[in-house]
């Protein structure tokens, strides 16, 4: 059996049709509804809630924990202040990825860092010799993630922290309606909207309080489709589906470096010495050889493949997890990894990796789609990633 | 004060007319939209007549808005957001309920408790729809050869149109024909046996049009609105959010981009002309502003007849003006509500609040309907098409509260003693009476009621008669007859001075398809 959620009791309820995903080793909805169509309207236009318990998480204490971190991560620990959130990945001695995830700094001497993947064993060897305590947090700790325009009027009411003064990755200790809660303003949405981390036991109040408060505000709960649709939209990658762990790639050139995966920008240039350090530092010098970047295929030269068929274009209702050669000039340069439809930019969008020089903005490709049956090529463009980014995310 | 010229003056800021400023815009015409309201929009806009309730007055849903407009004007990056509308929801007059609902199985279940056949068929039907929606599909982007006409464009029209419709072959011909003579209500009969069903399909075939669902010609108009479908990949179909005005303030904010100019409180009295040629506008208010090309977005007897001189304009033509059929035949009542309405054959707050609701019960109510209005009353208990945006957009509303949209037919224009404010009034306690047969705590929950009258939408909005439309979808005035034929490639008599807007080809619909087809032809014209 796959484990559930402290959140269960509450979402399988509603998932009507039940189409349930694993992540994480737990059961979660893929879609409330049959299709997740209303979910992801709720994410762009009202307040969508959805299950993030399943989130690797830990809490990392003691003399050395800055250190540890320092040495595990790409950015620069001491410049994370309390009550700051990172974003960032984390690497082998080759620089190349492990995992990335969300690293908070709770208080002077309590970080708090999530992963896609369990981290203990990586934790512990790059703690030897250090003073510093490892808490796996991972079943103890649930987390929902409410977001999207309406989130901070949900949210508001609720609690006594003003939410105007919590800036984009900032986080805080505070209450919901008496629980304990942590709130970053954090997600993988793109969206103005905050993530709150409580003690499980108290999840199913914190769930029907949200519910409650939201209930003016369409507060909808939503599942993995929806967010997959606006994670693609904001940019942000997925591991295992956009690019591979160097812990889980059985051959090398399935293990990317940060600059690969456009995250170049979070690896330190100036710190101290941490894992890859060497490596990264050769990479930026030289420029990376592959590109990570969004794909906008080009409508008309969609259709007109259907049209061929006698046929309407045809959209998937959910983001695709596949692997699509992109050709320019005839010859491969790259593949995409995942795609939708965009409902709010209507367009069908795609995230890539490309060798260079072929990742440049604005560069002409191909991208293979099946149509029929039949293996044609769409004309697609090279676009700088986030595709979306509305002023409400940071504002 | 100082006599400006344009490259292109645009009279009427509908959105048909906004598109039309935007192409013209964007190829580097130097544009000036005018607007006598204070708000761009034209039949969508978004007003917020109760504090805090913002209203879709008119128009209210978005179906048919051309896929190639929203990509080429960029219009998500100026604000257009489609929000899914998925179900329709038909209470009975014995407290049942016929539904529809965004999943198939769902759909086809809810049906088959009423008629195993009905269930069985309806996704054949939805089959031939979507194959005729697509044979009539490039027609919609097109600008309308004339038939009668020697000329290569037109014989060259022509002959893709006919090349076209030999590629369907004769089944689907035929299905077309038939489509294209018959009632909504004996097309439907061929398919289904459950009243209500039809009379709830049927209802697409009669909005805005003074017809019954058993008037031949209606089955076109179904069409017409199924067309939305078929850019069904393209999600096109659904509530704007921030309602219909949002849609207007997107494809203004693109044509601003492009460098168009858009004036609010400037109404235009007419077009000045010198040798048969137009030269700019007048305003009311006396200034006069210099245009190479002026774009009439009004309707078609705004345009030949009260802005331009129509002894000016060939005998034939005016008169054909004077024969397009017009005839109003639709209201809107406007709700902000203290709560959600409790309909008695589903109660609670479940999912088909978040979509349409359909007064129509039967052929039989539908056809008593239509009755009343060919004999000059408005329906006693009439056609409505109910959404609560607040549902899907809880931005319409204060947090609990909501704002309802009843779309209503018939209320004709020419009213037996004309209408009065008192009519006004009967006529929104006629709906609001009707409605709570079904969802009796209705009326203890109005906080604001608005009542639109085809007399209040051609005041407000100077659409002829009140005709949403701009004048009627009937098949005598589509395609090349519309609005007359002669005339229907967006040019007029007058050099210089071309038609756009609903009452153009392709017709009415937010789809903004005349707009950009105008813009083109004149870009096409040269200056």
């Amino acid at each position: 059996m796959l484990k559930t959620t402290p959140f269960h009791p509450r979402t399988s309820r509603l998932v009507r049709a039940q189409t349930w995903r694993r992540w994480a080793g737990y059961q979660m909805a893929s879609a409330y509804d049959p299709h997740p169509d209303r979910e992801y309207a709720a994410i762009r236009n009202a307040a969508a809630l959805f299950d993030a318990s399943p989130l690797h998480k830990y809490l990392v204490t003691g003399r050395d924990a800055a250190r540890l971190l320092d040495r595990m991560i790409t950015r620069d620990v001491a410049r994370l202040k309390p009550g700051q959130v990172y974003y960032t990945p984390w690497c082998d001695g080759a620089g190349k990825v492990v995992d990335d995830g969300t690293l908070s700094r709770l208080d002077e001497r309590t970080y708090r860092l999530t992963s896609a993947d369990s981290s203990v064993r990586w934790l512990r060897m790059n703690a030897v010799g250090m003073e510093v305590a490892i808490e796996d947090l991972s079943e103890s700790l649930a987390a929902v993630a409410l977001q999207g325009p309406r989130s901070r009027a949900v949210l508001q009411p609720l609690t006594p922290l003003d939410l105007s003064q919590l800036k984009y990755f900032r986080v805080a200790a505070t209450t919901l309606r008496d629980i304990p809660v942590t709130i970053s303003r954090t997600g993988y949405t793109g969206d103005l909207g905050y993530e709150i981390w409580v003690e499980a036991a108290r999840a199913l109040p914190l769930w029907d309080a949200l519910i409650e408060a939201g209930a003016g505000h369409g507060i909808t709960p939503a599942g993995v489709w929806a967010l997959d649709i606006a994670r693609i939209e904001a940019g942000l990658i997925m591991l295992d589906v956009d690019y591979f762990s160097t812990h889980h790639a059985l051959i090398e050139r399935r293990k990317s470096t940060p600059f690969e995966i456009n995250l170049g920008w979070a690896v330190s240039a100036d710190k101290g010495p941490f894992n890859g350090r060497r490596a990264l530092a050769a990479e930026r010098e030289r420029g990376a050889g592959w590109g990570f970047v969004g794909l906008e295929i080009d409508w008309s030269s969609f259709e007109r493949l259907f049209a061929a068929h006698g046929l309407p274009p045809q959209v998937p209702a959910v983001a695709w997890r596949a692997s699509a050669p992109v050709y320019r000039g005839g010859a491969q340069a790259g593949y995409a990894t995942s795609g939708c439809w965009s409902p709010l930019l209507k367009k069908l969008l795609a995230l890539a990796h490309l060798r260079r020089p072929h990742f440049q903005p604005g560069t002409e490709v191909e991208i293979e789609v099946t149509v029929e049956h039949e293996r044609r090529r769409a004309a697609a463009v090279v676009r700088a990633l986030p595709f979306f980014d509305p002023e409400r995310k940071k504002a | 004060m100082s006599r400006r010229r344009y490259d292109a003056v645009v009279v009427g800021g509908g959105h048909n007319a906004l598109v039309a400023a935007a192409y013209l815009a964007r190829a580097g015409r130097r544009t000036l939209l005018l607007e006598k309201r204070p708000l761009v929009g034209g039949a969508s806009v978004t007003e917020e007549l109760h504090p805090g309730f913002k209203f879709s007055v008119f128009s209210y849903v978005v179906s048919l808005l051309r896929p190639e407009i929203i990509r080429e004007l960029e219009l998500p990056r100026h604000g257009l957001q489609i929000l899914p509308l998925e179900s329709t929801l038909t209470p009975l007059e014995d407290g049942g309920y016929l539904a529809s609902w965004p999943d198939p199985d769902e759909s086809r279940e809810a049906l088959r408790r009423h008629s195993p056949h009905d269930a069985d068929a309806m996704p054949l039907f939805g089959r031939l729809m979507q194959q005729m929606a697509m044979a009539v599909k490039p027609i919609l982007g097109m600008v309308p050869p004339d038939p009668t006409s020697l000329s290569p464009r037109d014989l060259g029209g022509l002959l893709r149109l006919g090349g076209h419709f030999r590629s369907l072959g004769a089944a689907r011909f035929h299905a077309l024909h038939k489509l294209m003579t018959m009632s909504s209500a004996d097309y439907l009969d061929e398919w289904f046996e459950l009243d209500a069903l039809k009379a709830t399909k049927s209802a697409s075939g009669i909005i805005g049009t003074f017809l019954g669902p058993r008037s031949p010609g209606s089955a076109y108009v179904l069409l017409h609105h199924y067309m939305g479908e078929i850019d069904g990949a393209f999600r096109a179909w659904g509530f704007q959010r921030g309602g219909t005005g949002a849609i207007s303030d997107a494809i203004a904010g693109a044509a601003r981009a492009a460098g168009a100019e858009i004036r609010t409180g400037a109404a235009v009295a007419g077009v000045t002309t010198r040798n048969g040629r137009a030269t700019g506008v007048a305003l009311e208010s006396g200034e006069e502003i210099e245009a190479a090309v002026v774009v009439s977005g009004l309707d078609p007897r705004q345009t030949f007849t009260r802005l331009v001189d129509p002894r000016q304009l060939p005998a034939e033509l005016v008169e054909g003006v004077r024969r397009y059929r017009f005839r109003g035949s639709s209201g809107k009542v406007n709700l902000a509500l203290s709560g959600l309405p409790e309909f008695t054959c589903l109660p609670g707050a479940g999912p088909h609040l978040r979509g349409a609701i359909s007064i129509s019960p039967s052929l039989e109510y539908l056809e008593r309907a239509y009755d009343d209005a060919k004999y000059g009353e408005f329906s006693r208990h009439p056609y409505m098409d109910v959404i609560l945006p607040s549902m899907i957009d809880p931005g319409m509303a204060p947090p609990g509260r909501h704002v309802m949209s009843i779309f209503v037919q018939y209320a004709p224009y020419e009213l037996n003693g004309g209408w009065t404010d008192a009519k006004r009034e009967a006529f929104g306690d006629a709906v609001v009476g009707t409605l709570a047969r079904y969802a009796p705590n209705l009326p203890s929950l109005i906080l604001h009621r608005q009542v639109v009258t085809p007399h209040d939408i051609e005041r407000v909005l100077g659409l002829s008669e009140g005709n949403i439309f701009q004048g009627e979808l009937a098949l005598q005035q589509l395609f090349f007859l519309r609005p007359v034929p002669k005339w229907a490639r967006y040019r007029t008599p007058i050099a210089g001075y071309w038609q756009c807007g609903a009452g153009t080809h392709p017709g009415g619909g937010i789809m903004g398809a005349s707009g950009r087809l105008a813009a083109l032809q004149i870009l096409g014209a040269g200056r």
